[in-house]
């Protein structure tokens, strides 16, 4: 009885050791820059936590007239992305809230091969250190492409280097 | 009178040595000490650490009465079981040359006159990618990327069989281990050969002394990199060496406001190049030389 308490114990133990790596993994293998936020906005709920919930798709006159949606728009709405309860959280298709910080996980339930090839560091971008105990910062989805409008807005150039003089 | 004539030996002996004292005298006597103490310093590779402590010293003192800051110059050796490689996304590239004054801040090099760039960015018609004479790096729109042009931007490509190093005459650049291709800058005579032979135009030279102004001076450098340089130099990118042999990416990489460009090391089967040329359409510039670049483009699959 002794020993298959033990052998219990030590196997719960070692079950422990191995899952938790793996646990608390999944909340540091992405280390992201505070997301983009329109200054003054966050956290939402200061306004939308005494407002009703309104779920019928509308165009929005009084407040957000900034936005324009250009992101798949016919067949979007608020709401698909925002949580109609809690506006600080996300809402992930099965229902699950997360965080602005993880919004790379509502992105990649879309755009798949993208997501993938974020998590490998290869879209988007990464600063920092890619080796050593340094830090490494993962750029969000949302830092480079607007979600209400993803499409990578054209710059202005940084000036070309001068031409030789003619002898 | 016998017994006084010279030999043929001793007047040979004695004319070299003539000769040899009258040519070293003005050459000596013309330099300051620290120019005599450049010249008479050796090569970096055969330097010992004392001997590389003192001309680090000598290097401290001498930036910080040029530029007022105290500079950290690194020696750092190449960091074991690493061979670095570069990757660049063609698809993404919008040309607006963040990399290019990303690295001339990085690695304080001359701002005018001569006006020295390690990164070009060439404009190419859309669908005519690879015919490079064709190319536009002056390009100057209000805005980019423009319709119809694909950027391609160069800079060294860090070529396994670099044909700089071959043709130099004085074995004044070199492969390191961790395959970046580094400058000696005083051992550098300024014959240009590895201009002439890099296929990528990977090379400037210090036509001037360099003009970096004493505000944007980048005080943690390299020996190898980016300390700063003398007229008569030949200068290149080395990979950001003061950066990643610290484990940072390389100014540029940072700099990108896309994220097109990426960096890794080839021999560590988890880093993102080995996950760019296991999944990505890869090509390699000009890899018919037989240079064998560890500069990788890739595409969208």
């Amino acid at each position: 009885m002794k020993k298959l308490t033990k052998a219990i114990v030590l196997g719960a133990l070692f079950l422990g050791a191995c899952f938790t790596p793996l646990l608390s993994d999944a909340a540091e293998e992405f280390p992201v820059a505070p997301p983009p936020m329109t200054e003054g906005m966050f956290p939402c709920r200061n306004c939308h936590g005494s407002m009703e919930v309104n779920r019928k798709k509308r165009e929005l006159k009084e407040e957000h007239t900034q936005i324009k949606l250009h992101h798949a728009e016919a067949m979007r709405w608020c709401l698909d992305c925002h949580d109609a309860r809690d506006r600080d959280k996300l809402r992930l298709y099965n229902g699950e809230l997360i965080n602005f910080t993880e919004s790379y996980r509502l992105c990649g339930e879309c755009h798949g091969p993208q997501y993938k090839d974020w998590q490998a560091g290869i879209h988007g971008k990464r600063t920092g250190y890619f080796m050593g105990s340094g830090k490494r910062t993962y750029f969000l989805c949302a830092h480079c492409h607007d979600p209400h409008e993803p499409k990578f807005k054209p710059l202005k150039p940084e000036p070309p280097p001068t031409k030789p003089k003619e002898p | 009178m016998q017994n006084k004539r010279y030999t043929r030996r001793e007047f040979i002996r004695n004319l070299s040595l003539t000769t040899v004292a009258g040519l070293s005298l003005p050459l000596l006597s013309s330099c300051t000490k620290e120019e005599t103490e450049d010249f008479l310093q050796k090569h970096f590779r055969e330097m010992t650490s004392d001997e590389k402590k003192r001309v680090i010293a000598k290097l401290e003192e001498r930036y910080q009465q040029k530029y007022g800051r105290k500079f950290q110059i690194s020696t750092q050796e190449a960091v074991p079981d690493t061979l670095w490689a570069y990757g660049l996304e063609l698809s993404r590239c919008i040309g607006c040359r963040r990399c290019v004054y990303a690295c001339v801040k990085e690695n304080n090099q001359s701002r005018h006159d001569p006006q020295l760039q390690w990164i070009r960015v060439l404009r190419l018609k859309r669908g005519n990618l690879i015919n490079l004479e064709d190319s536009e790096h002056y390009y100057d729109p209000d805005l980019v990327p423009e319709k119809g042009f694909v950027y391609m931007p160069v800079q060294c490509q860090q070529c396994q069989e670099p044909p700089c190093v071959k043709v130099c005459p004085v074995h004044a650049t070199w492969q390191e281990p961790d395959g970046i291709v580094v400058v000696d800058y005083n051992w550098c005579i300024g014959c240009r050969y590895c201009i002439a032979a890099c296929p990528y135009k990977g090379r400037v030279f210090n036509w001037a002394e360099p003009n970096t102004p004493r505000e944007e001076i980048n005080p943690s450098v390299h020996y190898l990199g980016n300390r700063p340089r003398m007229k008569c130099a030949v200068e290149k990118c080395t990979f950001c060496i003061q950066r990643v042999r610290q484990g940072r990416y390389p100014a540029c990489v940072e700099a990108c406001p896309t994220g097109t460009r990426k960096f890794g090391n080839l021999l560590d089967p988890n880093s993102e190049m080995r996950y760019i040329i296991d999944r990505k359409r890869v090509f390699r510039l000009k890899e018919d030389l037989g240079t064998e670049p560890k500069f990788y483009y890739f595409f969208e699959a």
